[in-house]
């Protein structure tokens, strides 16, 4: 076939081809017409328009979404807060007008500059915002001076409102403008400067969800730059809101038993991850945070020498003390290095090497075996079950439990611990690695470091035989526009595969910690239910023999570990709970965690599926 | 090689039009653009200029070779082209909510700018064969249908909006210009109502929120989601704003304090008609229009089939960017961000334009030779 040889001149196209020019020639005088209107017919309401640009947009910031408990019990809403904006091009004499808004509100001239230097961008007539949360009052001294203060904006606004202060700060987080750092990310390619974004906690990990969408609208001013006439809204969409999986009544008695002290609490449903509660001492207030702070006070929140803002649930990291015998004990038990029912004898120090490794109990328990060991937290037993096992195959077990990484809980800046093996050390410290520092590891000194949800994880996955989930806080979230609930599921994330047998000797062994006489945590008996759980001490300074630590100064005490889960029987909760300087870990952190389990299960075992 | 005494009279004052056209668009690059250009290495009006120079040397180039060879290494060409389209989904650079483009290093290739010359080349081809007075069957329309509808379909996954419409664009004017016989007329009507749902489906659901958005906005100003319309609104206080004679050089009160958004870009002719007023706008227009007359003029005078329907391929695509982009700065089109041909800045629109005028004069100084 040949393909282009209709060489006979295409006639029957060329009619075509002048309609075609007819719809040409109509679009053309379409568009001259249409530039007519706007230029000659109209041009004088535009020049007009041009000249005193008198269009302006405004942003109309939406609503966050809302943030309630497992419940359905509400933790985080909005109530309404009057924000004052200066549009710097309409201000005829800078001074002035902030002198006199100064002397109206009481804010300091310097703060006033500086906020105003800070403008980043060089948007025209873009508000720039000077004080939020502005009382009634100051409202109606703004008002009724406004035509003395042309240039200024006031905006009500929704201001993020944490119904219980400081309760649960850490993990809620708080809202703040959004920094020029965080517009460059990409889920904020569409947040226009000066939006309020999470900064911390769910408030910053879910913030996509929540943040609902910035509405806009056009408006028209006059010469002082106050609105005459709406030319459009869009309302701002609302955000989606949160259903965390903690459980107020249980995170209340967390904060409630810390109480004064420094520490924290971390409570897990071991059957699916979720964190029921999460506190956190010293904590801050998230309502003071998501208003704009001063530099200044900024600065004295953060170098808070008591680190208010650190959660210490997910970013302290403190040796675990006598509660890693649990994983020594599932590390004796399944290499077969120890039996059960062998019994080793305490004599009150274990001699290795050229030096004597001290028991805590001056003296000694005497025949130990490994049900014992664990109810008394016998040391010279674990030195030495330690020492059989190696550090390598104990740091093995470590890991299994998920030690020394983050547990991937959805917090930012979680801390990973460190579960020390010879190759660790020798990278981080150049030096090799000491038989003696096995021996210190056994009983979670020295090098071992873990934070304390991982140690919540850690029981949890004891008391489930070995299945481990991922810990995680939220458990819905209710799209806004359609009132679809989305929930998570729970994710297994591992399984610690050992012996059912070595599970129950360990989970026995805790059970008589709380439960026979001679249990260390006999403080976090019950009397209606049943719990298996571990002291622990960590030393925060090496101890010359003969001193009590006791008898010095807060700062120098050892911090006190309580890891616990309940009921033994069919465990429904993991507790963890640090006191930090807090002593033994039986006298003040086995009561805490005695509370928060009472509270969680004093009407029963909870149904898993509840309704939001 | 080239012909020389084909180029006539006519053909200079075409060079001289186009010529003109660019260089009215630098000027107004060059006035909303200097300010902010002085750290960067090299300012965007000289970018734009060194894009301009190669677009001549390839408008000639395009222009030398006979568009017979083009038309025979289309499929080539066509499978390379979808090949890049595929290409950019999957490494491409995102800007601006977008897949478009490629980094070649010294330069960011947007294949879907060149795949709609591509698609002309292997449209004209297809329907120069095919061209009879009782017009096209249904299944002599399927093959053309498909062969738009893969790389329309890898555009609007970028998602690339324009694009995706001028291809279709062409494409109905290309089967309007070849004729469907009745019976394909009323089963195209029938297939397409039937398809609409699932075509809808997928179209709304490839579009970015701001896209959806700008879509809702033209058809319901009232509503204007994210105040898209605020484009729409400063474009036209601009070229309102410019009156009849303008506001001259550098006086656009609009464009100079950046009320207007990419002035230098998608609302480059919102630029000019403040500066230049309805006289500018008058004159621009003539200018287009003797553009678009003399690519109608190859096509009538075009020696075979192939020839006018590459012509029409070509002048429909400058069309449908011209009144698309032109009326989305007058408020009467959707933000739908297609650049000003020859005005906008922007290398792979400069160079993509040139080629097509290239293909237009290469019919041109074709039209009295022997097959050979």
């Amino acid at each position: 076939m040949d393909l282009y040889t209709s060489s006979d001149n295409p006639r029957e196209l060329q009619n075509r081809l002048g309609y075609l020019m007819i719809g040409i020639v109509a679009i053309f005088v379409a568009l001259l017409l249409r530039a007519w209107y706007l230029q000659i017919t109209k041009g004088n309401y535009y020049r007009e328009q041009s000249e005193n640009n008198r269009v302006r947009v405004v942003s109309i910031q939406p609503s966050r979404g809302l943030i309630f408990d497992r419940h359905g019990e509400l933790l985080a809403n909005n109530v309404p807060s009057f924000n004052l904006y200066l549009v710097l091009e309409d201000i005829a004499d800078k001074k002035a007008l902030l002198d006199e808004l100064a002397r109206l509100i009481q804010m300091d001239r310097a703060e006033m500059d500086r906020k105003i230097r800070s403008r980043k961008n060089n948007v025209p007539y873009m508000p720039v915002k000077i004080k939020d949360g502005l009382s009634l009052k100051e409202v109606a001294l703004i008002e009724s001076h406004r035509m003395d203060l042309a240039g200024t904006l006031l905006e009500p606004e929704p201001q993020r409102n944490y119904l219980y202060g400081s309760l649960a700060a850490h993990l809620l987080g708080y809202v703040g403008e959004i920094s020029p750092a965080q517009m460059q990310e990409s889920d904020n390619s569409e947040v226009l400067p000066g939006t309020s974004v999470g900064q911390n906690g769910v408030e910053k990990t879910y913030d996509i969800h929540i943040r609902g969408e910035v509405g806009q609208k056009i408006i028209e001013v006059d010469a002082g730059g106050h609105e005459m006439k709406v030319l459009r809204v869009q309302e701002p969409a609302s955000g989606n809101d949160l259903y965390l999986t903690i459980d107020l009544n249980v995170q209340k008695a967390a904060e409630e038993a810390l109480g004064k002290d420094a520490g924290t609490i971390v409570a897990i449903n071991p059957r699916n991850g979720e964190i029921l509660a999460m506190a956190s001492h010293p904590a801050f207030d998230p309502n003071q945070l998501s208003r704009s702070l001063s530099p200044a006070d900024w600065e004295a929140l953060a170098s808070d020498p008591s680190h208010p803002l650190t959660n210490r649930a997910t970013q302290g990291q403190y040796p675990p003390g006598s509660t890693f015998k649990l994983v020594v004990s599932s590390a004796a038990l399944e290499s077969k290095e120890v039996k059960a029912d062998e019994q080793i004898n305490c004599t009150g120090g274990l001699l290795f090497g050229r030096r004597v490794y001290k028991d805590w109990k001056r003296g000694g328990h005497g025949l130990m075996d490994l049900h014992s060991a664990i109810v008394q937290s016998c040391d010279v037993y674990f030195y030495e079950a330690g020492r059989r096992v190696g550090i390598d195959r104990l740091a093995d077990y470590a890991f299994r439990y998920g030690l020394g990484q983050p547990t991937g809980i959805e917090l930012t800046s979680e801390k990973s611990g460190n579960v020390p093996t010879p190759q660790w050390k020798m990278r981080a410290k150049g030096e090799p690695w000491y038989p003696g520092e096995t021996l210190s590891a056994s009983i979670g000194q020295g090098f071992v470091t873990v934070t304390p949800i991982q140690l919540a994880n850690l029981i949890g996955t004891v008391a489930m035989s070995g299945v481990r989930y991922q810990p995680h806080l939220v458990k819905a979230i209710r799209d806004r526009a359609t009132g679809r609930l989305f929930e998570f599921p729970p994710v297994q994330i591992g399984r610690v595969v050992l012996a059912e047998e070595t599970f129950n000797t360990i989970r026995q062994g805790l059970s008589g910690v709380v439960s026979e006489p001679h249990g260390t945590g006999a403080a976090a008996r019950s009397k209606i239910i049943s719990i298996g759980g571990k002291t622990g001490t960590a030393q925060v300074v090496e101890m010359k023999a003969g001193i009590e630590t006791k008898s010095l100064p807060k700062e120098f005490q050892d911090h006190a570990w309580f890891i616990a889960f309940a009921p033994v029987e069919d465990p429904q909760i993991a507790v963890a709970v640090l006191i930090e300087h807090g002593g033994h870990g039986g006298e003040t952190a086995a009561p805490p965690a005695k509370r928060v389990i009472e509270e969680y299960l004093k009407n029963g075992a909870p149904q898993i599926h509840q309704q939001l | 090689m080239v012909p020389r005494r084909f180029i006539s009279n006519f053909d200079a004052w075409f060079i001289i039009v186009v010529l003109m056209i660019l260089g009215l668009g630098v000027l107004s690059i060059y006035t909303v653009t200097y300010v902010v250009s002085s750290k960067a290495h090299l300012s965007i009006y000289s970018k734009q200029v060194i894009w301009i120079g190669l677009g001549l040397i390839v408008f000639f180039a395009v222009a030398a070779i006979d568009y017979h060879e083009l038309a025979r290494w289309s499929p080539f060409l066509y499978a390379g082209g979808v090949a890049l389209l595929i290409l950019v989904l999957l490494v491409g650079r995102t800007g601006m909510g977008a897949r478009r483009w490629l980094s070649l290093g010294f330069f960011d290739l947007q294949p879907s700018e060149w795949i709609k010359l591509v698609v002309i080349l292997v449209l004209a081809r297809y329907f120069s064969t095919r061209s009879r007075l009782q017009g096209l069957t249904v299944r002599e329309l399927i093959l053309p249908a498909v062969g738009v509808g893969i790389p329309l379909l890898l555009v609007l996954k970028q998602p690339d909006l324009g694009t995706a419409l001028v291809l279709l664009f062409i494409f109905a004017v290309l089967v309007f210009l070849i004729g469907l016989r009745s019976r394909t007329v009323g089963f195209s009507i029938l297939l397409s109502l039937m398809a609409f749902p699932f075509i809808w489906e997928i179209f709304w659901s490839v579009l970015k929120p701001y896209q959806r958005n700008r879509l809702i906005a033209f058809i319901n100003p009232a509503i204007d989601p994210m105040g898209r319309g605020y484009h729409a609104l400063q474009s036209k206080i601009a070229i309102g704003s410019g009156g009849f004679f303008g506001k001259g050089l550098f006086g656009g009160t609009q464009s100079q304090l950046k009320f207007l958004p990419e002035g230098h870009t998608d609302f480059v002719f919102s630029v000019f008609a403040e500066e230049w007023g309805f006289l500018g706008v008058l004159m621009l227009l003539v200018l287009y229009f003797l553009l678009i007359w003399w690519g109608i003029d190859v096509a009538y005078k075009a020696k075979d089939h192939l020839g006018v329907f590459l012509a029409v391929g070509v002048v429909s695509m400058l069309v449908f960017y011209l009144a698309v982009n032109i009326g989305m700065t007058l408020g009467v089109a959707p933000v739908v961000g297609v650049p000003l041909p020859l005005m906008s800045y922007g290398g792979n629109s400069i160079l993509t334009t040139m080629s097509g005028l290239g293909l237009l004069l290469n019919i041109k100084i074709r039209r009295f030779m022997l097959f050979y």
